[in-house]
């Protein structure tokens, strides 16, 4: 019996090129239970199936996938605005969203970052609360209270001492970074105020001294603005949900599983993790979206528009921006914005247009090299 | 500022398995998709976090083995530019 077993998983070993991991694994569950004879017929099925199965070669895919999300897109964009939910935070959902990962803005509009610690942690509540309070960014104006007064050009900032303690920060401390911020030595220390006297002689430089002064920070890691305790969805502990992103800083804490920091803002993974990673975070984010909003995208499709956007090494938006303003035909481009530019541009530099891709081909009136239009036929001559 | 240790980048679950492939097995892949010249295959950038800390050069090809929702495993080309 155990021979047979032994026989049957080579079999299914052979097959490892042409079929997809998935699969194998698929048919190495019914290893046990089937039939040598049996499992063969049923991995050559699979080969057959699988084969007829793939995309042909030619097929516009992506324009398969730019309409299998714009469609179910539309009904997004109907509903997303007034959205009712209850979230710790309030993630921008829905289309606004899919237009951020598809733009690779620089930064979302609400950045958020899940936070994934380490199995002696994340079990314990308390400790992750504590470590939570330790990352939020604490900055001046949270603890303090800053007066400017114009007449004598001096700032002076209040502390409220309760604060303070809450968050664990001496007035020594804070009174050593504020000083460092203001790059001067405080004229006058109180038991809870420092004065300041810059020196300006304008109101309005007053003023921004005092803003600058708000935003020095006392302590936890910079753009962490909050952090939420959640609980895991296996059950398994804690984590945290962020408001603000600060990848590389996060990854560096002892406390953290590193393999499990993610962020939402694409560029940040970009930078640090690399282009594969921001092709992950892609489609995992433009996933999330259209999860939440119910509705089924064949996951292929979002793979195309990863692939594209990270095509070059660096995450391009799709539009004039990005993969769009960067194609290689003039005729292409000004089809699709800004018209007169790109040709007035062509003229000027006397680009030569191939002909190659689908816009100039329609143009011309030509037929279009998509489908069978790829297929050029060579006629081969009889040798004699 | 601390650089990051390449360990946290290469084992983050983001980020896939690259390796550098040796000339013979380029030449292979060139053949086998009948591609002119390496450059036409999509690219990675010197800079990459994950080209430094594998220690990878321009012109070097990676094969990228990701991790896939829909076939389990996926086999990805990158050269390095």
């Amino acid at each position: 019996m155990n021979k047979n077993l032994e026989k049957r998983i080579e079999l299914i070993k052979e097959y490892e090129g042409k079929l997809p991991k998935k699969i194998i694994e698929e048919i190495m569950e019914m290893a046990e239970t089937t039939k040598i004879k049996d499992l063969r017929k049923l991995l050559e099925r699979a080969v057959s199936e699988y084969e007829r199965a793939r995309i042909e070669p030619g097929e516009a895919v992506g324009i398969v996938a730019a309409q299998s999300i714009g469609e179910p897109g539309t009904q997004m964009t109907m509903r997303t605005f007034h959205y009712a939910g209850v979230a710790e935070l309030a993630v921008p959902q829905g289309l606004p969203r899919f237009i951020e990962i598809v733009d690779a803005r620089r930064e979302p509009s609400m950045p958020i970052m899940e936070i994934h610690l380490k199995d002696e942690i994340k079990k314990d509540k308390q400790k992750v609360i504590e470590f939570a309070e330790r990352i939020e960014e604490v900055l001046l104006k949270d603890v303090a209270k800053l007066e400017e007064d114009f007449a004598e050009k001096r700032v002076t900032v209040i502390f409220d001492l309760k604060a303070l303690e809450e968050h664990e920060i001496s007035l020594e401390e804070a009174k050593k970074k504020i000083e460092r911020q203001a790059r001067r030595k405080a004229k006058e220390v109180g038991d809870n105020y420092l004065v300041f006297e810059p020196g300006f002689s304008t109101l309005k430089s007053v003023r921004s001294f005092k803003e600058k002064l708000a935003s020095t920070r006392l302590a936890g890691i910079p753009g962490i603005r909050k952090a939420a305790v959640l609980e895991e969805p296996d059950g398994s502990g804690y984590y945290l949900q962020t408001e603000g992103t600060n990848l590389k800083e996060v990854l560096l804490l002892p406390e953290v599983d590193p393999r499990r920091v993610f962020t939402n803002n694409i560029k940040e993974i970009e930078n640090i993790l690399g282009i594969e990673a921001a092709r992950n975070a892609i489609l995992i984010e433009s996933k999330k979206v259209l999860d939440g909003q119910g509705l089924k995208v064949n996951p292929r499709h979002l793979m195309i528009v990863a692939d594209a956007m990270t095509y070059d090494g660096e995450v391009k938006a799709i539009g004039r921006q990005g993969i769009s303003g960067e194609k290689a035909s003039v005729l292409a481009r000004a089809a699709f914005e800004e018209t007169v530019r790109h040709l007035h541009e062509a003229a000027i530099t006397g680009e030569v247009d191939y002909l190659k891709g689908v816009t100039e081909n329609i143009i011309v009136g030509q037929p279009i090299p998509v489908g069978t239009g790829t297929v050029k036929l060579i006629m081969k001559l009889e040798e004699d | 500022m601390v650089e990051l240790d390449p360990e946290i980048i290469l084992n983050h679950e983001y980020v896939p398995k690259h390796e550098i492939l040796k000339e013979k097995e380029v030449e292979k892949l060139l053949k086998k998709y009948k591609l002119e010249s390496k450059m036409q295959l999509p690219k990675i950038l010197a800079s990459d976090p994950v080209v430094k800390a594998i220690g990878a050069k321009k012109g070097d090809v990676l094969k990228i083995t990701r991790k896939s929702i829909t076939a389990g495993e996926a086999i990805y080309y990158r050269v390095v530019i």
